[in-house]
Formats: C-alpha cells, structure tokens, sequence
C-alpha cells in the first residue's frame, strides 16, 4: 500500500472512531472500548513479535498486573485519582516486565515461548491461590477514576464517552509513540535483530540490553491496557493473565499483520466482531469462528500486499 | 622493532573430543596483511571465530593492543576495533543495501538507546553508511533489497557492513568465496586499499590473491601451526610443500 494511501485510511478510521459516540448508541460505544483496549493490548505484543522477533506467550501477565496494580491499591477507596492510579499500573507492569525480560531474553526461540509462558502462569496462580486479592472471584472496583486538580474535576471516566475517548487516547498516543521509537536508532536496531540477531551482535550492539528494553516497553503498554480493561469492566480476575489471553493476543497480532502497528487494531476488531455476532446466527458459532481465522491464515498472505511482500522475500531468502 | 596488534597465547578450542584450535601462538603486526591457510578443517574459521569473540576459547588468551580480550563477547571486541566479515554471507536479508549499511555504521554512536530523534536526521551516520556504499562498489545498489541482489554483491556488502564500523583490525573469513573473476579482482583490490590504513588477518583458498597481497603467512593443519613467515619462508619450507601447498589440488 502506499504511504499516502495508508495515511488517508488511518486517518478516515480515526475520524470515524472520534464521532463515532455522536451517532452510535452507549452499548456500542462500550463495545467499542473493549475493542481498543484489545488492539493495545495486541499492539505492545506486536512491538515484539512483529519488530523485535520475540514470540511471547505470557504477554498478558502484564495486561493483567497492569488490571490489579489498580484493583489492589484502591479497592477500598472512595476515589480513585487518575495521576496515582495509571503511574502506578505502569510501573508495576514495567517491573515486572524488567523482572521476567532480564530472565526470558537470555532464551530464544521455542524456549523464549516456553518460559514467558511459564512466568505467566506463575502469575494466573499466585492470584488464583490469594484468597487476600481475591482468588479466582477476583476484585470489584467500584468507582472509575477521576482525574482531579485541586477541587476541580477535569476529567470523569463515569460516563461511557469520556471512557471511550481516553482509551482512545491512550490507543493514538501509543501508536505514535511506537512510530516514533521505530523510527529513532533504537527502532533501527531492533528490527535489525529480528532480521538477524547473531550479525547485530557481531556489528557491536549489546543485543540483550536493546531486547530487554523493547520487552519493559512492551510490558509497560500492556500494562496501560490491563489498567484500562480492569477500570472500564470494574472486575479484575485471574483470567486477565491466562495463556488463553496471551493466545488472543498472538492471534490478533497474526491476523492483523506483524510488524505493522495497525495490523493489530484491525486484528482486534475481526476478532472482537466473530465472537459478538457469530453466536447470534448459530449455536454452533465456534465452528464457524475456526473457519473464519483458518482461512484467513491460509489466504491472507496472498491478497494483503504487504503481507505478499514477506511471504515472497522469505521464500527468496530460503 | 615491530609492533604487535594483536598476540594469541597457547589458544585452543575442543568441541568435546574434537580439538579445532591446539596451542595455537601468533603475532599479528600492525599495518600488515597475515593470511591463514589450510586445508579445509585446519581451524582456520575456528581461530577466526576465538578472535571475534563468537566461540570462547578452551584455553589460551587473546592480547588486542596489550588488552587482555580473551572472554569478551562480540560486540565488546566490535567496539574494541576488530571488524570481522563472514565466510557465510551474513547480511540482514529483509533490509535494503544501504540500509544494512547504516545498521552497521549506527553501532558506532556512543549508543543508540536513542528513542525520539529519526535515525535518518543523523547525519554522521548518513555520511558514514554513503561512504561505506562507495567503498565496496554497491552505490548504484543503493535502495535494492540485499535478499535480491546477486551472491558476489552480498559478499561485497559483507565486507561493507564490516568496514562501516570503521575498524583497526579486519577478519576477513574467505572474502572471494563465490565470487566471480571480475568481482574477485574488485575485491581484491579493495583490500589492498584498505591494508594502506589497516591490519588485515585473512582466510582466503584463492592462492594467486593470498600471494598477491599477504606480507605474513600462516599455515595451520589439524587445528595447530604449522609454520609461520613472511611469503617467502613458507614458500620455500619444506614442511609445507609436503602438507599443503604439494597437495593444494586434492585439499581445496
């Protein structure tokens, strides 16, 4: 696609999902958020997979530390102020990732997926099993953050616009924010790793430290989205961490495009849209869903151009 | 007196019974082009590889400038000033020329943990990735996809990206392997330039080149030294007539 032409679509998608509130009713404007919170969630996997080249499978574990950063630290308060509360979930999702990336990165390949995999879970059960945060019953917010200053309130996430344009928001700054760290030297070097890791370390990169980096990034924006999720649902549970989540993720990021960063935007909404309407034309949906993302896998590669570019390069490579 | 760039001492290698480095102890002086030749499976790529850190020698140190680099890894020895090329090319295949160029010449900014400025506005970057293009002779190559260009230009951009991080000392693993006549002779030419301004350590089977720019030769069987001189003692000694060069025909 050309550039201009790719410029014009993204910007007529955005126009269309800034009015989007004026005409569509509050239900598809919550359904709506869901959808974006997911393409974030999907597109910090995707600074990963489809840049770094690092195939995880215990990304939401930092979704899900992101949702309970909030959920633990202010469960019993009365209000929940936005400028503690998202720093906080962002940090402890950057820990985190800090934590498991310093470990996982040592790893590649089908170890890589293994053992972020493994943190994961390790994750999903220590939640699972803490009867103090909840257990598998999770933990109910019931209020949505404000974002005071002094007595006056700025901005109010009660009502369901205000949500859905601070999510979208955060979805449009994380976009350019990526963009912009692609575009920097740091961007040059991870995708260079990608492309071959071994000769990056040979030129006299420290390949781990820029890998490690790109994970806390990673970690970091998922964070954002587990925080978003948890605030918006009002529930965090276990199941924000489990493989099944991380799988969503890979799957979205898949169908979209790796290496893309709207791929995953356009990944969330097809994957978010079969599972709301499929059920409502048959009760075998399900059956119909694998199809659905079968024959995209089969066929996508060959009608998306730039997806055709990669698949010929790879085949002339080999 | 000479001066020494770079020293092994006693360096060895085992993959588990199998020794591919023994006891192996060279000077290499600065300013001079030293070939290593061999029969195949002498450890020759295997020395190549201790001395830019990718395999970590069993035994025996490396002294670069008098700096103990014995377990240094890659890019530590990179940003020391080795420079190394492969002999199975090693390029970054999705990238275009130039851009595998600029990859090489960035990792010479003090870091490129650099998040906010495009890497395109740096301009010493630029120059340095141009200037690189130009020098191994792929500047009307420029914006082609490296998968898609031809077996001896990938060659020539591997020894591209290798100069683009302006070393002191370049390895250079079979440099002509593949290529054709002409690339050859531009290669070859390209390296006696470079041995104007750098220290040169080549693997290369092409004998008519190893003689037609080697000050020092090396000459390893079975992992270990055989004999080491200047062109002419290997030419006239008796042990490697009877090892190698006698039986050039057979051993490549």
């Amino acid at each position: 696609m050309p550039r201009i032409t790719r410029t014009l679509l993204l910007l007529a998608a955005l126009l269309t999902l800034v009015f989007f509130p004026l005409f569509g009713s509050s239900f598809y404007v919550g359904l709506l958020t869901r959808i974006l919170i997911l393409a974030l969630f999907a597109m910090s996997l995707d600074l990963l997979i489809g840049y770094t080249g690092l195939v995880s499978f215990g990304h939401a574990a930092f979704f899900g530390i992101g949702g309970y950063a909030l959920a633990i630290a202010f469960q019993d308060a009365a209000v929940i102020h936005l400028w503690q509360a998202l720093p906080l979930s962002l940090a402890a999702a950057a820990l985190a990732a800090l934590v498991v990336g310093w470990i996982s990165i040592r790893t590649s390949g089908i170890y890589f997926i293994m053992i972020t995999l493994a943190f994961a879970q390790m994750f999903f059960y220590f939640f699972f099993e803490s009867p103090r945060y909840g257990g598998d019953d999770g933990i109910f917010l019931f209020f949505k953050p404000v974002l005071m200053i002094g007595s006056a309130d700025i901005l109010h996430l009660d009502s369901e616009n205000n949500f859905y344009y601070f999510v979208l928001g955060s979805l449009v700054s994380s976009y350019l924010l990526l963009t912009m760290i692609l575009r920097a030297p740091f961007g040059k070097v991870i995708t260079a790793i990608k492309a071959n890791e071994h000769r990056v370390c040979a030129l006299g990169y420290a390949v781990n430290r820029y890998k490690l980096v790109s994970f806390v990034i990673a970690g970091t924006l998922a964070g954002l989205a587990g925080f978003l999720e948890g605030a918006h649902s009002g529930y965090i549970n276990p199941s924000y961490m489990s493989w099944h989540e991380s799988g969503i993720a890979i799957a979205i990021v898949v169908l979209g495009g790796m290496g893309t960063l709207y791929g995953p935007i356009v990944g969330a909404f097809i994957i978010v849209l079969l599972q709301d309407f499929l059920p409502s034309l048959t009760d075998h949906w399900q059956l119909l869903f694998g199809g659905i993302v079968i024959s995209v896998a089969l066929f996508y590669p060959m009608v998306r151009p730039a997806c055709c570019r990669d698949f010929m390069r790879c085949s002339e490579v080999k | 007196m000479t001066d020494t760039i770079l020293r092994t001492d006693r360096l060895s290698k085992n993959f588990g019974g199998l020794i591919a480095a023994n006891n192996v102890s060279l000077n290499f002086e600065r300013g001079q082009v030293h070939a290593i030749i061999g029969p195949n499976g002498a450890g020759k790529t295997t020395l190549i590889n201790l001395l830019s850190g990718d395999l970590l020698p069993s035994d025996g140190t490396i002294l670069f400038n008098g700096k103990n680099i014995t377990s240094l890894p890659p890019d530590k020895i990179s940003q020391l000033g080795i420079g190394r090329s492969y002999q199975k090319t090693n390029i970054f295949a999705t990238f275009s020329c130039y851009e595998n160029c600029w990859v090489a010449a960035q990792s010479r900014l003090n870091t490129s943990m650099r998040f906010f400025r495009p890497a395109k506005k740096l301009k010493k970057v630029q120059d340095r990735a141009e200037m690189t293009l130009d020098l191994c002779g792929l500047s009307s190559r420029r914006d082609v996809l490296a998968s898609a260009m031809s077996y001896g230009e990938q060659r020539q951009l591997e020894i591209g990206m290798m100069l683009a991080t302006e070393p002191e000392l370049l390895l250079l693993d079979e440099p002509l392997a593949g290529m054709g006549s002409e690339e050859s002779l531009q290669v070859i030419e390209l390296l006696r330039r470079l041995s104007r301004d750098h220290t040169l350590i080549l693997i290369e089977h092409d004998m008519d080149a190893v003689f037609s720019i080697a000050e020092q030769l090396t000459v390893m069987v079975n992992g270990r030294v055989l004999e080491t001189g200047t062109v002419e003692q290997i030419r006239n000694s008796q042990a490697v007539q009877e090892v190698y060069l006698g039986v050039e025909e057979e051993a490549t």
